[in-house]
């Protein structure tokens, strides 16, 4: 468990990080937390030339709030957006879902864009941006782009990101008046891999429903809320649909089960802390 | 979150003075909860564990090589470019070793051997099959990747029942059989008392494998003396010391020249640290080769893989009952799966309990067949409760399916059976002599003040509102100390009659006192963090008067300057009634000695010497005393002083070997331990009806140990025994596929509990202090091993209804039992090709899927471009080149890989049952260092408006490491590697096309619209 010899990068400014990921492109990989690239390099699953790390780049290492969202720098970790005195009032479900992601002490060094740009189909962080419909700002010496979350996360643990790209930051837009949400998640010990998680939002006319750990990638639903008379056969009907994936801890049958017996708490949850 | 209060009660005080117990002085530490010596160095990060000590200048790092296949024939090792790689100083392989060594002494005498590298055949995956000795750790592993093994695959057998049918692969042919030892034993009269039976209770249980796994993985760091030959080890190891010849036999040298030394602290044990031998001999032989020191620190990817585990087990269980409750006899048959070796002291935990059998039970007919089989998974070994889970799992279920089957309260039939109050010493039917106890009374103290009441009043609610929830219990005999003889139960009594008997159960502990009076202790021990430095202190305190921190304990073993003996080590909780009995007498010797000094120089007799606090006095007169350091400095300052006949010099070593430990009868009874202590729990369990998941309520654990040494270190033991009982029944499981693949290399998959998943319990004890043992005191740190993984499933089995409680218990497997048919399943199941049903077997190693693509080309042309290998080499995803070997086959050497996560890889692929311009069969597989893959599918072309469609379904089987390590997301990585190549390849044809792709892909991105 040590990994193969690599070229250990440290920019100071995001200039130099996206010319080292201009000269390496695809024999590089970023390293923000390392939480995951670190155990992946150890075990010699990943295989780069060198690792640009940007956890030292302070540009990255704000959460900076709009009129219509907030914009979490590359660099800031998952407990520091969590320790945010009003991250309850300005999204509501990230207060909600980060609690889930990992443990404590990898929080600590975890960041936010660490997790969506890994995009794991377990993963809180991409679920959540995935149902608020946030977006993900990139950056390379080509310019910068913005993409929605449906438009970044293509599948399993794979992006729109070019190999000359950084995620720089990404945007959760803040919670609308009258608004609730809802988290649920099931693992096997706590800070595991969710093996489903979802999470709802209720608007004034609908529910949006999102999956995460059944397929490839997040899974997002709108549901008029004139339809929710019918909210058992929505969820049967999702659940078929997603399939599923199978390990040695769940069956995909048990992973739809859990989408069709949980969807209806989570929208519940929702429904009960909205105006 | 708060967390309730600890409720641990001194339920009642014992009845009688254990024999040769002197009043205890209100001073003496002994009995009382003295914190623990060890831990402030521990908390404060100074432990000094095996990987802190300073290697020697010059120390070389090793690296294991290992098998990624379960089962083959080692046909080639090119070790050219590993040792030519910068920085390497040596590659062993199986031929070095078996020419530098022997194969390891096992007890069976079965044509087994194992040496410490593979030899000819790899049999399990994760078995060493060559050593990177490097300058440092890196360059070790660079260089094992360049070490090329060429394996010619053997089936693989993975189940114990398997490999006793008839035609399965041998494991080891020269055996001739994968069950390699199988013995009957009959006492009483079981026929007898079936024919008699109102009633047979019949149960089968299934024991997974799994380990109780330390946080320190194994440590060692070896030295080759060329001068006279010897080795000088510092290892992790645990013992039992019966270890030691084994390893120095490999070796070829004689006992005195390994010198194995161990640590002063230890990161955690559990039984699994035995498993550190091979890894001696090998880092030895490493250093006897390169003339270096040699270090090696097995990584946790190594040691899920391949350190150790408890062996599974297949028992069936019956019994014959009256209507009444009352068990008349048992019958079991106990299959243990050994993985791929025996490594000695196996088949221990088949035979270790062998005498208790019968548990808690008055139990006098018993019959039961002893199979021990051979299978291509990890060496199985030591593990703590060594045997008593997987006996009682099946002897507690049956308990509970008995009452079921009569109709009775489980408690009543438990109480009809437990061993009588008043009948100890106790003769139970295989042998074991019960020293103490008070069964009956244990489980009215557990079930007492309210208890049982409270849950069933919390079940009755539960069950009122739909709810799933049940009560379980468990009565278990834990034994202490083993009889070195028990294992010779395995051979039959004529042949133990040739080898001579084997029995008993030496201990050692040496008290030293020094000229300024401070007292040093060394013992036949091994540190694994049980605060036996404290409870040494304790004893010697108690014997001398002396403050805790008078007393230095150091238990770092020398095997050449300490005491030792085959016993020697820490397991089987042989410190209470051995060790710490020990200790208790060579302080005994050293008081006696000081008091006749102290008598002499005071003007009193020695009878009326008294030890207090730090003087040494006359008992009528507390005024006419002297220090004990001063009485300690006449006897190395002054010889002359002493009473006639004395010898100078205070150092003296205690020896303790109890009788009662005879060698198993001619009719095979043997008394497996010394002392007997006894477990009752009881708890509350409830499933969550949407989860599945197993919510411990309540959880009381009743305990006689005989009497508590420390009762704060015994609470200790009792919880972290408890978490991994726990552990066994909810979580962890090494988890292989059908064909052998490893699947749990990451603690990801082998879930063990943190403390958030670890209840709150309620511990009770009574002390029936054990006859045999000076100080009366009894193992107690492995029960609940044994009592909580069952205790547990018969509250699954009570809160469901079910009779087969599968371990561990996990949502999925609960979910499979009560899940009827889905009221809507997916269109495109994912399923076998071959029609196989949609549900998964548990443990099949094929990953199915399928698709379609379509391609705006027709037909005859998309056939063509299949057919073309430049087309094919531009297809295959990250294909490098490509080689047509044959018509329609080819090899290539890709790079595959989902998001970050690439590798090489070398691929065989054919084409092959083709129909022309309609379908073939691709098949083929993948090998590289982050595992293999083969796999096979069908393609079907039609045509489809101008285009042609492919519709594909495959099977994949992935192995090495991206099973072992990345089996949460394999599943969707095959999909997504499938439908790049066809994606690829529609791409490259019909890119005029714009025919949508329907592929499954796409139907995910259906969600986005409305339902139907």
């Amino acid at each position: 468990m040590k990994p193969r010899p690599f070229t250990y990068i440290r920019p100071e400014t995001v200039a130099e990080a996206i010319a080292a990921l201009s000269e390496w492109k695809e024999a590089a990989r970023v390293m923000a937390g390392g939480q995951t690239l670190i155990a992946m390099l150890n075990l010699r699953l990943v295989d780069c030339e060198a690792i640009v790390d940007i956890s030292r780049v302070s540009e990255l290492s704000a959460v900076t709030r709009t009129r219509t969202h907030i914009e979490v720098g590359a660099a800031v970790t998952q407990n520091a957006l969590l320790s945010r005195p009003d991250l309850a009032q300005e999204v509501p479900l990230l207060a909600k879902a980060l609690p889930w992601v990992g443990h404590f002490q990898t929080r600590n060094k975890g960041t936010v864009c660490g997790s969506i740009a890994h995009a794991d189909p377990s993963s809180e962080l991409p679920l959540t941006l995935a149902l608020l419909g946030g977006e993900v700002v990139l950056r390379s010496t080509r310019g910068t782009r913005t993409l929605k979350a449906a438009d970044f996360q293509r599948g399993l643990l794979s992006t729109a990101r070019e190999n000359d790209e950084l995620v720089v930051a990404v945007r959760f837009p803040l919670g609308a008046k009258g608004e609730g949400t809802g988290f649920r998640e099931v693992a096997r010990r706590h800070g595991d891999f969710a093996i489903v998680s979802l999470a709802a939002r209720a608007r004034a006319d609908a529910i949006d429903l999102a999956v995460g750990g059944v397929a490839d990638r997040p899974a997002v639903r709108t549901i008029a809320r004139a339809d929710l008379s019918r909210l058992d056969d929505i969820v049967d009907a999702l659940a078929a649909d997603l399939g599923g994936f199978e390990d040695i801890h769940a069956t995909a049958r048990y992973r739809r089960d859990l989408v069709r017996r949980l969807a209806r708490p989570v929208i519940d949850e929702a429904l009960s802390c909205s105006a | 979150m708060s967390a309730p209060a600890i409720r641990s009660a001194q339920a009642e005080l014992p009845s009688r003075s254990p024999p040769h117990m002197r009043d205890r002085p209100s001073s003496s530490p002994l009995g009382k909860p003295v914190p623990r010596k060890e831990d402030d160095a521990l908390l404060r990060g100074r432990g000094r564990y095996a990987d802190d000590v300073p290697a020697p200048a010059g120390t070389l790092h090793a690296h294991v090589v290992r098998s990624p296949i379960p089962h083959g024939v080692i046909r080639r090792i090119d070790t050219a470019r590993a040792l030519a790689h910068p920085g390497v100083r040596a590659v062993l392989t199986g031929e070095d070793v078996r020419a530098l060594s022997d194969p390891f002494l096992v007890a069976l005498k079965q044509p087994i051997p194992q040496w410490t590298l593979a030899v000819e055949r790899v049999r399990f995956v994760g078995e060493p099959v060559a050593l990177v000795v490097a300058e440092d750790r890196y360059i070790a592993e660079d260089a094992g990747e360049l070490v090329e093994v060429e394996y010619e695959p053997l089936p693989a057998i993975v189940d114990p029942e398997d490999a006793v049918a008839a035609g399965a692969p041998l494991v080891h042919p020269d055996c001739g059989a994968n069950e390699v030892s199988r013995r009957e034993f009959t006492y009483g009269d079981p026929d007898g008392a079936f024919a008699a039976a109102d009633q047979v209770v019949k149960l089968r249980v299934d024991y997974p494998r799994n380990s109780f796994m330390p946080m320190e993985c194994f440590v060692v760091v070896a030295q080759h003396r060329p001068s006279d030959g010897s080795y000088d080890v510092l290892a992790n190891f645990q013992g039992p010391f019966s270890a030691h010849p084994v390893m120095a036999r490999a070796l070829r040298v004689a006992g005195a020249k390994l010198r194995l030394r161990t640590p002063a602290d230890s990161g955690g044990s559990f039984g699994i640290k035995l498993s550190v031998f091979p890894f001696v001999v090998l880092m030895g032989l490493a250093a006897r080769v390169t003339g270096r020191p040699v270090k090696w620190v097995e990584d946790r990817y190594e040691h899920l893989l391949a350190a150790s585990s408890g062996p599974n087990r297949v028992t069936h269980i019956e019994a014959a009952v009256k209507s009444d409750g009352r068990i008349l006899a048992l019958r079991m048959d106990q299959m243990e799966d050994y993985g791929a070796f025996l490594r000695a002291p196996m088949p221990g935990p088949l035979y270790r309990m062998h005498g208790a059998t019968t548990g808690a039970y008055d139990v006098q007919n018993l019959h039961v067949v002893n199979r021990v089989v051979m299978t291509n998974k990890a060496p199985a070994g030591l593990i703590r409760g060594f045997g008593g889970p997987q006996l009682y799992l099946g002897l507690e279920r049956l308990v509970q399916r008995i009452a079921l089957a009569l109709g009775m309260d489980v408690l009543d039939v438990i109480r009809k059976n437990l061993v009588p109050s008043g009948a100890f010493p106790y003769r139970a039917a295989a042998g074991a002599l019960y020293d103490s106890g008070d069964y009956p009374r244990c489980v009215d103290i557990a079930t007492g003040a309210g208890r049982l009441e409270e849950l069933k009043r919390r079940r009755d609610a539960a069950r009122a509102k739909g709810r799933h929830y049940g009560i379980g219990f468990a009565a278990v005999v834990e034994p202490s100390m083993s009889n070195m003889g028990y294992l010779s139960t395995m051979i039959p009594a004529s042949a133990r009659e040739r080898a001579g008997p084997k029995n008993g159960a030496v201990s050692l502990a040496t008290v030293n006192v020094d000229p300024l009076g401070t007292v040093s202790v060394t013992a036949d021990l091994t540190v694994q963090g049980q605060g036996h430095e404290t409870v040494i202190s304790q004893i010697v305190c108690d014997q001398l008067g002396l403050k805790m921190d008078e007393v230095v304990v150091n238990l770092e073993m020398d095997t050449v300057k300490d005491q030792w003996s085959i016993a020697a080590g820490t397991y089987s909780c042989r410190f209470s009634p051995g060790t710490a009995v020990a200790v208790h007498h060579a302080a005994g010797a050293i008081r006696d000695k000081l008091a006749r000094i102290a008598a002499k120089q005071l003007n009193v007799l020695p009878g009326d010497i008294e030890f207090v606090d730090g003087m040494i006095r006359s008992q009528t007169n507390p005024d006419n005393g002297l220090a004990f350091a001063r009485v300690a400095g006449t006897a190395h300052w002054s010889p002359v002083m002493l009473p006639d006949g004395m010898a100078p010099g205070l150092r003296e070593t205690a020896t303790w070997a109890p009788p009662e430990l005879e060698p198993p009868s001619g009719d095979d009874r043997i008394n497996t331990s010394l002392a007997y202590g006894f477990v009752f729990d009881m708890c509350g369990v409830e499933i969550d009806p949407d989860t599945f998941e197993v919510r411990i309520d309540r959880y009381v654990s009743m305990h006689d140990a005989g009497r508590l040494l420390n009762p704060l270190i015994a609470e200790g033991q009792i919880r972290g025994a408890f978490v991994q009982g726990l552990a066994t029944a909810l979580y962890e499981e090494f988890r292989y596929d059908d064909k052998g693949g490893f699947l749990t290399g990451t603690l990801a998959d082998y879930l063990i509990p943190t403390v958030t998943e670890v209840p709150e319990i309620e511990i009770l004890h009574i002390e029936s202090p054990s006859p045999f043992t000076a100080l009366g005191a009894k193992g107690l740190a492995e029960g609940n091993c044994m009592s909580t993984p069952v205790c547990v499933a018969n509250a699954v089995a009570d809160a469901l209804g079910i009779e087969n409680v599968p371990l561990p218990i996990t949502p999925m497997r609960l979910h499979a039992i009560l899940s009827g048919p889905e009221k809507t399943p997916p269109r495109q199941a994912k399923a076998a090709p071959a029609g196989a049903t949609a549900a998964r077997r548990e443990g099949a190693r094929e990953l199915t899927g399928s698709g379609a693509v379509t391609i705006g080309a027709p037909v005859p042309e998309v056939w063509r471009a299949l057919l073309d290998p430049e087309n094919l080499k531009a297809t295959i995803p990250g294909c490098h080149a490509l080689d047509v070997v044959g018509e329609n086959h080819y090899r290539a050497d890709v790079s595959l890989g989902v998001g970050p996560v690439k590798g090489r890889f070398r691929a065989e692929v054919r084409l092959t049952d083709l129909e022309t311009e309609r379908s073939g069969r691709l098949s083929g597989g993948i090998t590289g260092p982050l595992g293999d893959a083969s796999g096979a599918g069908m393609l079907r072309l039609e045509a489809i408006d101008g285009g042609t469609r492919i519709s594909y379904d495959y099977e994949v089987a992935v192995g090495g490491r991206a099973a072992a390590i990345g089996g949460r997301l394999l599943d969707g990585a095959s999909d997504l590697v499938i439908r790049q190549f066809f994606e690829r390849f529609a791409s490259r044809l019909g890119a005029s096309s714009g025919a949508p792709s329907v592929s499954w892909w796409s139907r995910i991105t259906s969600l986005f619209r409305k339902p139907r």
